[in-house]
C-alpha cells in the first residue's frame, strides 16, 4: 500500500516559524544564561586565571651602569641579568616575588659601601620596568642617577608573567600546605559526627512515637537561622576561658580544632538531618512486614534493612555536610584560633596580606573537594531516585514505650545543645561586661558605637535580603521555568543547566574572589556596580542559585507536560499560562524559595566578606568584624538579630504562605 | 489628579534645584580607618572649617582598606586617605598612588610624622602606641606577677595565658614585629619571638582583640596597643595598661592624597586641615599621641608620657621588609599548630 | 472553518459512517512524504496521507510505530525533518502551534488544576475582548454538550476522569478549532468508562461535525469510532481504510495481524493461484503473487465455518460455506469467553500448526462440540487471505 520512499529525501531540514513567544521565552532564558555566564562564570575564570599568574623580577629589563671611584666615567651599561650571571649574587629563588616584591641591588656589587662616592645609573629598558628609590617609584627607560648610600635604597619591583610558581610556593610552604590537611580532618571528624547524631534524630522523628515531635524539628531547624560564626561565638561564652562549663574540657581549649568542631556540628545538623530524614521517610514498609515475617530481630532489620534503605541518603548527607565544613570561613574564622583552615587562608591571604595570587590558589585548592563532593552527590542523587517506587507502602511507626521514651530523650539532649548556644549568645548580649559585671543593659545593642557598620549594617542585610529573596526568586523561578518547559535549543539548555548546578560546588569565598577580580577591573563594563548594594544582591543569588533552582525545577516537573501545548493550541501567549497556572500552582515552591535565598542572605559571610564596602556593610559580617575588633558582645548581639530577623521572616512567610495557598492553593483540598 | 501631578512635578523641580544647589560644594571621598565613633566628630570638625566640602568616609580596618586601595591601584576611587597606617601609605607611595604635597603649617609637626621625601607624600595625624593588657583579676586568680618587659613575656609562669595579633593579618602585629627586630637586632628578636611563642595562647586576627580578650578575662596578657585598653578600662574592665621597659612599636595614622584625584584643591584643603592644631587637638580626645608636639593633655586611664615609650620607627625599612619578615614569621609561628596549654 | 454549535447539527450526512464520512467532501487535511529523524533513527518515513472535511480519523498501531509523532507534527509541537502539511488549504508545515487551528485533548486530560471546570473551559476564550457575558453563555453550552453544567464550580480534581476527559474535550473545542486532535484520549480511564465515553466522543464529534484526528493503541476503540483508520507501523503507513476494510480487507499481513484474531497458514502459491499447505491445498481469495512464492495465508478465526463432527452441519443453510476448503480437524481445547467459545483445532493435514475457531454458543450447542471431538470446518475461499511471506 504505502509508496513511501525508503530514504529521508536530500534537502535540508525544515526550521519552525517562530512564534512571538518563542521569541520572548528564548530571549528569557538567552537573558538569565547570560547572567549566570556573567555573574558565575567569568568571575571563576577569571580566578583561575589569576592563580597562575606570576609576579618575577625581569633582571633583563633593568641596565645599570657603574662609575669610577671619582663618580665620573661611566661604565658600559649592563643589564642586571648580566651582571647577576658574573657574580651570581641574586638566587633564582629570589627572582620569585609576590605583588609586593621587592629586591635589592647591592649584592650584585661585592665591593659596595654606601659611603663610597662610586655613582650609578639605572633604567628600565622598558615602560614597565619599575624601581622603587625609598618609597619612590620610577618606571621607563630614562637614565636616573644615583649615588651610593641612594643606590643602597633601591628596590626592583616584579613584572606578572604567567605560571604555576604560585602554586609551588604554595606546595613548599608548610604552614600553608598544613591547611589542607587540617580542613580534611576536621571535615572527616565533623561529617562522621554529624551523620551519627542526624540519623539518630531522624531515626526518632520517623521511627518513634515520641511527644513533641514538632517541636524538635523546631529546634533542630534553628542553626540555619544563624550566621555560621555565632555558634563559635557561643562556644567562647561556653567553653572560653571565662567559659560557663569551661572545666568540661579538662583543660583542652575551645580555640581550635575541638571549637570547629563543635561549631561545625551546630550549623551543618539541620542540614544532614534533612537530608537523612527524608530517606527514612521514604521507607517502604513492606520490607519491615518482609524481614518480619522472616523473623528477624530487630536489630538485624535495623542493619539489614533501615540503614541500606537510607544509604543513598546517608551518602549524600555526609558529602553535603563535609563540603560545608571546608568551604566555611566564619566558624574557623571566630574560635579557631591558630588552626588554619583553607577557607580561613583565603581571607588571611587577601585581606591581611593583600596577596591576591595566593588567595587565588587556595580558592583553586578549596575548589577541589567542593566540586568532588558535587559530582558524587550528584551520582548518588540519581540513583536514588530508582529506589522509590509508586508501589511503596508508607511505613507507620507503632508506639513503644520504652523506645519512644529513649527517643525522646536523645532528642532532648540535642535541643538543649542547640538552645544552650543560642541562648547563651543572647545573654552575653544582655549584660554589660562579661564575666565582671552581670547588670543588663541593652548596651551590647549600640551597634554604631562599635566597628562594623553599626545598625545602617543590619538594615542594609534586611534590604539586601528582601532584594535576593525578590529577584533570586523571579530569576530562578523563570530560568528554571525556560529550561524546564520550553522546546528546542537543545544546546542552550544543557549549558544554562549545568550553570544553574555550578554554584553547588563553588565556595563562597571563591566566589568572592572571583567577583573581586572580576568586577573591581576598571575594563569591565560592569565595574560601576562594584561597592554596591547591586553586587552583594547578584553575587547571592549566584551562591544560592543550584537549591533554589532544583525547587523550581521539582515543582515545575509536576505540572503537566502538555500545558503548554494545550494554552497554545487555544492561542494563549504563554505569559498567561505562566501567570494563571504555572505560579499558582506552584507558590508553594515559589515561597519556598524566597525564604530559602532570605535566611541564607541574612545569615551568609563568605562571599560578602569580600564585596561589601562603607555604605553596603551587612549584618552578618558585622558580626565577623566585631568579634574581629573583640567586641564579642556585641558580635553576639548582632546574631541575635540574625535570628529574630529570621525566625519573624519565618513567621511572615508561613502567613503568607497560609493566606495565598488558601487562595490559590484551594483545589488541593477541595 | 491634576493638582496631584502639579505637586509632585513640582517637588521634582525642588529637588533637582537643591541637587544642583549641593553640586556647588565639592564632595570629597574620603577612605579612613579611624574608629567609628569618631567619625563624626571629623566629619563635623572639618565641615565647619570648610563649610564648602562635604566628606563621604568609606571606613573599614587598615588591612582592608589597604587591600581595597591596592585592588583600585588603576582607578582609584578615594580622593583623599585620612587616618591610615604609615606603613600602607607607604605600600600605596611604592605604586605612585599617592601625590606628594606640603600641607600649610607641615614645619609644625614632629618629624617622625611626617614623609622623608620632599614634598611629603604623607602626613601623620596621631599614634598609636604597642602597650601590654594585663587583667589583674585573673592574673591573682592564677597567682601571675606583672610583666614589666617585652622579655618578661617569655618567661615560663606566662605559658598559655599571652594573646598576640598575627602579623601577616594585622598591622599591629607587624608594627610589635617589626618593633622587636628594630629594638633587638635581627638575631635576638627571633630568638625572643621563639622564646614568646611558647608562650602564646592564640594568634588574633585583628590588633585590637587580644587588649579585649584580657579585659573580657578571655587571656591575662593581651599584646596590643594602648586605645583599646584604655577604652576597656573605662568600661569598667579590671586591666593594666603596661609599657614595657624596652620601648614600644608605633604605627602613625596619616593623611595623603590620592594622585590623579579629580578634587584637589579640596583634598589639599583636607590635608592642610589635617596638620592644624585644631585638628591634632580633636585627635587627641582617644590618641594620647599626636603629630603636634607640645599640645597633648593626658587621655583617661593613660599616662600622660606615652609618647616617651615609642622607639624610633623606620617605616621605610620597615614597608621594604615587610614581605621577608611575614615570610619568615609564618615559615617559624604560622605552621605549627596552636600551641599546647 | 468554524463550526456552529448552536446552529444545531450542522449540514452532515446522516449516514457517515459506512463508506467513509462525506465520500463527496473535500480534504482538510493533507500531509505530503512527511519524515520526521531523530539522529539515525527515522521515526516518520515519507508518511502521506488526506483526511477529509468532518471525518473521524484515527491513526492505530503499536507503540513506536510512529502515530503520535505523526499527531504532534500535524498539531506543531515536533517539527517535522521534512514534508508538508496543509490544513483547510492553508500550508501549516512550520507554523508554531499557537498560529495552526486545532483543539487538542491528551490522554492526562491536562486541565489546569487551579482553575474550577468553567474557568478551565474559559481559559481559551477570555484573551479575545468577547463580553463577560458571551463567554458564560458560550462555557454554559459547552457544559451542557458535555452534560456537566452542574460541576461548574468544583476544580478538575473532584471530578472523575471521565468527567475530566469530557472537561478536556469541551475546553479545546471552545474555541471551535477546525480540527480536533485527540491523543489516546481514552487510555487513562477504566474499560466502562472507556466504552461510554467512546460513545459520546464519536456522537459529540458527528454532531459539531469537526474533523478529528485521534491516536490510539487500542484497535477496538479505533474501529468503533474511526470513519477510516490509518495503520501504522515503523514509520509507515500499512493502509488507510474504513474499519469494515481493514478489518475484512487488510491488504498487508501486518494489519491483518494487528487488527482482530487471526490464524497464519505457510503455504506456497500453486499454479492455479490455489495454495499449498503442508498435506493439503486451499482455495483462496484473489492474489497476484507469483506461483512458487512462499506465502502467508490468513483466515480469522470467526471466519472459520464449522460443519460439525464429520460431517456437513445439517440445519446450517445453504449460503453458509460452498463446501470447499473442507478440513477434519480434531477439537484440542475449548475455552469460554462469555459470547464465544474459543476453540483450538489440529488436523494432521495442516501438520502440527494449531487453528484458532471462534465458535458461536449456539453452534457448538447444535454441532455438540466438545474437547477431543472430530470437527469438519470450512475455510471460506474468500476469507483466506494470501499474503507474500515477510523477508
Amino acid at each position: 500500500m504505502s509508496a513511501a520512499p525508503l530514504a529521508l529525501p536530500t534537502g535540508p531540514a525544515l526550521r519552525p516559524q517562530v512564534a512571538g513567544d518563542d521569541i520572548v521565552k528564548r530571549g528569557l532564558m538567552i537573558v538569565i544564561m547570560l547572567y549566570l555566564l556573567v555573574t558565575l562564570a567569568a568571575p571563576l575564570y577569571v580566578l583561575l586565571s589569576k592563580s597562575v599568574s606570576v609576579y618575577r623580577f625581569d633582571l633583563a629589563t633593568f641596565e645599570i651602569q657603574r662609575s669610577d671611584a671619582t663618580g665620573q666615567n661611566f661604565s658600559a651599561p649592563k643589564t642586571v641579568a648580566q651582571l647577576n650571571a658574573e657574580t651570581g649574587a641574586i638566587a633564582p629563588d629570589q627572582l620569585e616575588a609576590g605583588s609586593d616584591g621587592r629586591l635589592s641591588l647591592t649584592s650584585l656589587f661585592k665591593d659596595f659601601n654606601f659611603r663610597s662616592p662610586v655613582k650609578y645609573r639605572l633604567r628600565g629598558m622598558d615602560a614597565s620596568a619599575s624601581f622603587l628609590i625609598g618609597s619612590e617609584l620610577h618606571r621607563g627607560p630614562d637614565w636616573v642617577e644615583l649615588d651610593s648610600n641612594m643606590f643602597r635604597r633601591v628596590a626592583l619591583r616584579p613584572a606578572t608573567t604567567t605560571g604555576l610558581d604560585n602554586f609551588i610556593t604554595y606546595f613548599s610552604t608548610p604552614s600553608l600546605t598544613r591547611a589542607i590537611w587540617n580542613s580534611a580532618i576536621i571535615g572527616i571528624i565533623t561529617t562522621g559526627l554529624v551523620i551519627v547524631i542526624a540519623f539518630g534524630l531522624a531515626y526518632a522523628f520517623n521511627r518513634s512515637r515520641m511527644r513533641g515531635k514538632g517541636f524538635f524539628r523546631l529546634v533542630t531547624a534553628i542553626p540555619i537561622l544563624v550566621p555560621s560564626l555565632l555558634p563559635g561565638i557561643a562556644l567562647v561564652y561556653l567553653f572560653g576561658n571565662q567559659g560557663l562549663l569551661k572545666d568540661v574540657l579538662m583543660g583542652h581549649s575551645i580555640y581550635g580544632p575541638i571549637g570547629i568542631v563543635i561549631g561545625s556540628v551546630f550549623f551543618t545538623l539541620p542540614h544532614a538531618l534533612m537530608i537523612i530524614s527524608t530517606a527514612l521517610a521514604t521507607a517502604d514498609a513492606r520490607h519491615y512486614e518482609a524481614a518480619t515475617s522472616l523473623g528477624a530481630t530487630k536489630w538485624r532489620t535495623f542493619w539489614t534493612v533501615t540503614v541500606p534503605g537510607a544509604r543513598y541518603g546517608i551518602i549524600s548527607a555526609a558529602f553535603v555536610v563535609f563540603t560545608l565544613v571546608v568551604t566555611d570561613f566564619g566558624l574557623p574564622k571566630v574560635i579557631g584560633g591558630q588552626y588554619n583552615m583553607l577557607a580561613v587562608d583565603i581571607y588571611k591571604q587577601v585581606i591581611g596580606q593583600q596577596n591576591f595570587e595566593m588567595g587565588a590558589v587556595v580558592s583553586v585548592l578549596l575548589l577541589v573537594p567542593a566540586v568532588a563532593a558535587f559530582l558524587v552527590d550528584r551520582a548518588v542523587q540519581s540513583r536514588q531516585v530508582s529506589l522509590l517506587s509508586a508501589r511503596s507502602v508508607p511505613y507507620a511507626p507503632k508506639p513503644k514505650t520504652a523506645f519512644d521514651w529513649a527517643c525522646f530523650a536523645y532528642c532532648t539532649l540535642v535541643a538543649i545543645f542547640i538552645l544552650a548556644m543560642i541562648g547563651v549568645c543572647q545573654l552575653a548580649a544582655s549584660v554589660k561586661f562579661w564575666p565582671y559585671d552581670l547588670t543588663p543593659t541593652l548596651r551590647n545593642f549600640r551597634f554604631d558605637l562599635m566597628d562594623g557598620g553599626g545598625w545602617a549594617a543590619y538594615y542594609n542585610s534586611i534590604t539586601m535580603a528582601l532584594l535576593t529573596a525578590i529577584f533570586g526568586t523571579g530569576i530562578v523561578f523563570v530560568g528554571a521555568y525556560m529550561v524546564e518547559k520550553s522546546d528546542g535549543f537543545h544546546i542552550g539548555r544543557a549549558l544554562f543547566h549545568f550553570l544553574a548546578m555550578l554554584p553547588m560546588a563553588v565556595p563562597g569565598m571563591v566566589l568572592g574572589l572571583g567577583y573581586i577580580f572580576f568586577f573591581n577591573n576598571p575594563a569591565n563594563p560592569l565595574h560601576a556596580i562594584y561597592g554596591t548594594m547591586a553586587i552583594l544582591v547578584v553575587c547571592t543569588i549566584s551562591h544560592f542559585y543550584t537549591v533554589s533552582h532544583l525547587t523550581a525545577l521539582t515543582a515545575l516537573k509536576q505540572m503537566d507536560r502538555e500545558f503548554e501545548a494545550v494554552a497554545a493550541s487555544l492561542k494563549q501567549p504563554f505569559h498567561r499560562l505562566f501567570f494563571r497556572v504555572t505560579i499558582p500552582v506552584c507558590l508553594p515552591a515559589v515561597l519556598d524559595i524566597a525564604i530559602y535565598m532570605f535566611v541564607n542572605a541574612m545569615t551568609t559571610v563568605s562571599a560578602l566578606v569580600f564585596l561589601y564596602s562603607t555604605q553596603t556593610q551587612l549584618a552578618s559580617v558585622a558580626v565577623l568584624n566585631m568579634d574581629d575588633a573583640g567586641d564579642i558582645a556585641p558580635a553576639a548581639a548582632m546574631g541575635m538579630m540574625i535570628f529574630y530577623t529570621n525566625v519573624a521572616a519565618r513567621l511572615v512567610h508561613m502567613v503568607i504562605a497560609r493566606r495565598l495557598l488558601a487562595r490559590t492553593q484551594a483545589w488541593r483540598y477541595a | 489628579m491634576k493638582s496631584r501631578l502639579a505637586t509632585i512635578a513640582a517637588a521634582a523641580v525642588a529637588t533637582a534645584l537643591a541637587a544642583a544647589t549641593a553640586y556647588a560644594e565639592t564632595q570629597l571621598t574620603v577612605y579612613t580607618a579611624v574608629e567609628a565613633v569618631d567619625l563624626d566628630r571629623y566629619k563635623a570638625t572639618f565641615e565647619k572649617a570648610n563649610p564648602d566640602i562635604k566628606i563621604n568616609w568609606v571606613r573599614d580596618s587598615t588591612g582592608v582598606m589597604t587591600a581595597k586601595l591596592l585592588a583600585e591601584k588603576d582607578n582609584p576611587q578615594a580622593d583623599v586617605v585620612w587616618g591610615i597606617a604609615a606603613t600602607s601609605l607607604l605600600l600605596l607611595k611604592g605604586e605612585a598612588m599617592l601625590e606628594p604635597y606640603a600641607p600649610a603649617g607641615v614645619e609644625k609637626l614632629d618629624k617622625r610624622f611626617v614623609d622623608t621625601s620632599t614634598p611629603p607624600s604623607w602626613t601623620g595625624m596621631d599614634a598609636y602606641v604597642a602597650a601590654i593588657c594585663f587583667n589583674t583579676v585573673e592574673a591573682q586568680k592564677l597567682g601571675i606577677p606583672a610583666p614589666k618587659s617585652w622579655k618578661d613575656l617569655t618567661k615560663p609562669e606566662y605559658k598559655g595565658h599571652v594573646v598576640m595579633p598575627n602579623p601577616n593579618s594585622s598591622g599591629t602585629g607587624f608594627l610589635d614585629v617589626s618593633a622587636w627586630l628594630q629594638m633587638f637586632g635581627e638575631k635576638d628578636a627571633w630568638a625572643f619571638m621563639d622564646g614568646l611563642h611558647q608562650n602564646i595562647a592564640a594568634y588574633t586576627h585583628s590588633g585590637s582583640k587580644p587588649c579585649k580578650m584580657a579585659a573580657a578575662g578571655e587571656t591575662v596578657i593581651g599584646v596590643s596597643f594602648e586605645f583599646p585598653g584604655a577604652k576597656a578600662k573605662t568600661a569598667g574592665a579590671p586591666i593594666e595598661i603596661i609599657f614595657p621597659s624596652e620601648g614600644s612599636g608605633w604605627e602613625a595614622e596619616a593623611t595623603a592624597i590620592i594622585a590623579g584625584t579629580a578634587n584637589l584643591d579640596a583634598a589639599k584643603k583636607l590635608v592642610d586641615f589635617s596638620v592644624s592644631k585644631e585638628a591634632n587637638e580633636m585627635y587627641n580626645v582617644g590618641y594620647a599621641v599626636i603629630a603636634y608636639p607640645g599640645i597633648a593633655k593626658p587621655v583617661e586611664n593613660l599616662p600622660a608620657n606615652v609618647a616617651d615609650h615609642m622607639i624610633k620607627n623606620d617605616f621605610e625599612w620597615a614597608a621594604t621588609n615587610r614581605k621577608a619578615i611575614l615570610t619568615e614569621w609564618a615559615k617559624r609561628y604560622d605552621a605549627k599548630s596552636e600551641p599546647k596549654t | 472553518m468554524r463550526h456552529e454549535i448552536l446552529a444545531g447539527a450542522p449540514a452532515t450526512p446522516t449516514d457517515v459512517s459506512l463508506a467513509g464520512a462525506g465520500a463527496a467532501m473535500p480534504s482538510y487535511l493533507e500531509i505530503e512524504a512527511l519524515w520526521k529523524v531523530f539522529g539515525k533513527f527515522a521515526a516518520l518515513k515519507g508518511v502521506s496521507l488526506t483526511v477529509k472535511e468532518g471525518e473521524f480519523v484515527c491513526f492505530l498501531g503499536p507503540s513506536g510505530c510512529g502515530k503520535t509523532t505523526l499527531l504532534r507534527a500535524i498539531a506543531g509541537l515536533d517539527l517535522q525533518t521534512q514534508g508538508t502539511i496543509r490544513q483547510g488549504g492553508r500550508d501549516i508545515s512550520t507554523l508554531p502551534p499557537s498560529k495552526r487551528d486545532y483543539g487538542i485533548v491528551f490522554q492526562s486530560y491536562a486541565l489546569f488544576p487551579n482553575l474550577t471546570i468553567e474557568r478551565n473551559i474559559a481559559f481559551g476564550l477570555e484573551n479575545a475582548k468577547r463580553p463577560k457575558a458571551e463567554i458564560q453563555a458560550r462555557v454554559a453550552e459547552l457544559l451542557d454538550l458535555v452534560g456537566l453544567s452542574a460541576q461548574a464550580k468544583k476544580y478538575p480534581a473532584q471530578l472523575s476522569g471521565g468527567q475530566q476527559q469530557r472537561i478536556a474535550l469541551a475546553r479545546a473545542m471552545a474555541i471551535a478549532p477546525g480540527l480536533l486532535l485527540l491523543d489516546e484520549p481514552l487510555s487513562a480511564l477504566d474499560a466502562k468508562v472507556r466504552v461510554h465515553l467512546r460513545h459520546e466522543i464519536k456522537e459529540l464529534q458527528r454532531k459539531l461535525g469537526v474533523t478529528t484526528v485521534m491516536v490510539t493503541h487500542d484497535q477496538e476503540e479505533a474501529l468503533a469510532m474511526a470513519d477510516r483508520i490509518v495503520v501504522m507501523n515503523h514509520g509507515v503507513i500499512e493502509q488507510v481504510g474504513t474499519p469494515t476494510e481493514v478489518y475484512r480487507h487488510p491488504t498487508t499481513l501486518f494489519v491483518a495481524d494487528f487488527i482482530g484474531e487471526t490464524n497464519k497458514i505457510p503455504a506456497r502459491v500453486l499454479a492455479n493461484g490455489r495454495l499449498a499447505s503442508a498435506g493439503t491445498e486451499l482455495a483462496c481469495a484473489p492474489h497476484d503473487i507469483p506461483v512458487g512464492s512462499a506465502v502467508t495465508a490468513v483466515i480469522r478465526p470467526v471466519d472459520i465455518i464449522p460443519h460439525g463432527t464429520g460431517a456437513r452441519s445439517p440445519g446450517a443453510p445453504d449460503t453458509v460455506g460452498t463446501l470447499e476448503n473442507l478440513v477434519e480437524t480434531a477439537v484440542v481445547k475449548m475455552e469460554f469467553l462469555g459470547s464465544f467459545w474459543r476453540c483450538r483445532l489440529t488436523s494432521p493435514r495442516f501438520g502440527d500448526h494449531v487453528l484458532v475457531a471462534d465458535l458461536s454458543i449456539n453452534a457448538v450447542r447444535r454441532l455438540r462440540v466438545a474437547e477431543g471431538a472430530d470437527m469438519l470446518i470450512e475455510l471460506p475461499r474468500d476469507r483466506v487471505l494470501v499474503f507474500a511471506k515477510e523477508g
